[in-house]
């Protein structure tokens, strides 16, 4: 077996996050949150329900990359508009990829620059603002730096953070951060990010020199790694031609 | 009562400063016949509310939108729409930006001639901040809680595209989602609909097809037959979107005027030669996502 890779590590550290999370919808958005959610599926908790990335209820995560679909077993039904009902309410846990993430956890997805005449228009705020306030989200960020880990506050608050707690009694419940350095949570003295672990060769000033703002130090140890069983279930069952390791060029 | 008219004949309904809703979702299921239609008329200042796709891409192209009510613009496989984003970084748009359950919250009150419908989603983030329109509404029970009152999205047209329809605006959506469909024809005060094909009303598929029909026929004004009419977005079962073609779409935000003569001027028949014809499109497998 080859040596484990980057991606590997961070989906290990990724699928943790629904561990805890009982009978309710994973969506993991994009590559490394799609196959950690079919992990965590597999492993830490098969109760979790998980879609096609389309229409249906799968029982089994499907491998990434193209698929006879005429295999899939369906479980159920999941439209958007069944997503919407299910997520407003909280029975579901996202990972997703801001573009913009700041002190507060606030989250950005819509633009970069001034609002009202944007540098680089985004996406738009799709579901971040129903999401972040309805149910638990985790955060993959494939390249930790200050352009991602913003100083002061994102540009176009998408999804809601920590901040101003006293004007509204809502908060996000934010259960991991991946990144390509270590992994975090939000749960530093008053809901500051704070590193858990690093990964292989990473240091403390590789955090901290690519993060906008100050970090707390949880602990430094080394992200554990996936075991053999988990590596097969990520090279074998979940994703069989490799695409997970394009995500950092390896 | 005989629904069927043309594209052309949808525009006798439209009028400057409108909003129209549109249907399907990002790259999926939108009424591309009828976009085109408008793109080439002398429409101008609509409001338009959109899970948009190139359908906002297009219209934005040929500066038809002075607000876009959206919670995202897509085509799906690629991720950002560049004729869309070109309008927002030149100003030439305002929007209302809007989470993509508050956008069906909106159509939905309008469905159900309600001022507004109750929501936590937008608290705490700037969707609030830059539409300082949205009120709040305290709950009069005994949690007292503060929530969003999100308005109604009255829609003055809906466009929308479906498998089948008859000539009386008995429609279907075969695709397995029917995504918000349903509350733009309810939103609107007409609905248009293309339709991959108009069929007898016995060949409708009796009540195994009827789970299929989404929105009663009272709703719909007008059908336009239009094979292909999503083109280049899916329309499933029946077709895939055109990656290729989103590509060459996509390319043409920094020249236009090639892609405009080839793609936009012109019928819907004439289209659908430029693009390689309806069994060339028939023929693109549905994505896997």
């Amino acid at each position: 077996m080859t040596e484990t890779t980057l991606a590997e590590i961070c989906i290990r550290a990724s699928a943790q996050a629904w561990k805890d999370d009982g009978e309710i919808l994973a969506t993991g958005i994009g590559l490394i949150p799609r196959i950690a959610a079919g992990l965590a599926r597999l492993t830490v908790n098969t109760d979790l329900m998980m879609t096609d990335g389309e229409t249906y209820l799968i029982a089994e995560p499907l491998p990434m990359g193209p698929r006879d679909s005429s295999n899939d077993v369906i479980e159920g039904y999941m439209s958007y508009s069944r997503v919407f009902d299910n997520l407003w309410g909280g029975k579901r846990h996202a990972m997703v990829t801001p573009t913009q993430i700041d002190q507060f956890a606030q989250t950005n997805i819509s633009c970069i620059g001034d609002y009202d005449s944007p540098k680089v228009q985004l996406l738009g705020v799709r579901g971040f603002p129903g999401n972040f306030i309805s149910h638990k989200n985790s955060i993959f960020i494939p390249s930790h730096s200050p352009k991602a880990f913003v100083e002061g506050e994102v540009d176009m608050v998408s999804g809601l953070g920590y901040k101003n707690q006293a004007a509204h009694p809502h908060k996000p419940e934010i259960v991991t951060v991946v990144t390509n350095l270590g992994v975090f949570d939000f749960n530093g003295p008053n809901h500051q990010l704070q590193l858990l672990s690093l990964h292989p060769g990473v240091t403390l000033e590789d955090v901290m020199t690519n993060t906008g703002f100050d970090v707390a130090v949880k602990s430094d140890e080394l992200t554990p790694e996936p075991s053999p069983e988990e590596l097969k279930i990520i090279r074998v069952i979940l994703d069989p031609k490799n695409t997970r390791n394009a995500v950092f060029g390896e | 009562m005989n629904k069927i008219i043309k594209e052309s004949d949808v525009l006798d309904h439209l009028s400057d400063g409108m909003t129209i809703g549109v249907g399907g979702w990002g790259a999926r299921r939108k009424p591309m016949s009828l976009i085109r239609a408008i793109c080439q008329s002398d429409l101008k200042d609509l409001t338009v509310v959109s899970y948009g796709g190139p359908d906002v891409g297009l219209l934005c192209a040929h500066h038809k939108i002075k607000k876009l009510i959206f919670g995202f613009v897509s085509l799906d496989m690629i991720p950002l729409d560049s004729h869309f984003r070109q309008a927002r970084q030149k100003q030439e748009l305002d929007v209302m930006e809007l989470d993509e359950g508050m956008v069906q919250w909106g159509l939905r009150a309008a469905s159900m001639k309600l001022p507004f419908l109750p929501t936590r989603v937008g608290m705490g983030t700037d969707v609030l901040t830059h539409n300082p329109g949205i009120k709040f509404i305290t709950s009069p029970y005994a949690d007292g809680e503060q929530l969003v009152a999100m308005p109604a999205l009255k829609l003055d047209a809906a466009l929308l595209h479906v498998n089948k329809s008859d000539e009386r605006g008995n429609t279907q959506i075969l695709g397995p989602d029917p995504f918000f469909d349903e509350l733009f024809a309810r939103a609107a005060n007409k609905t248009f609909v293309t339709a991959e094909e108009v069929v007898d009303t016995a060949a409708l598929g009796g009540k195994d097809g009827a789970i299929f029909n989404r929105f009663e026929r009272s709703l719909v004004t007008g059908v336009i037959h239009a094979p292909c009419g999503a083109h280049p977005t899916s329309c499933a079962p029946n077709y895939g979107f055109d990656l290729e073609h989103l590509k060459v779409y996509s390319a043409a935000a920094k020249s236009f005027d090639e892609y405009k003569e080839q793609f936009v001027n012109g019928p819907h028949e004439h289209y659908l030669t430029a693009v390689g014809g309806e069994d060339k499109v028939n023929s693109i497998p549905l994505p896997q996502f």
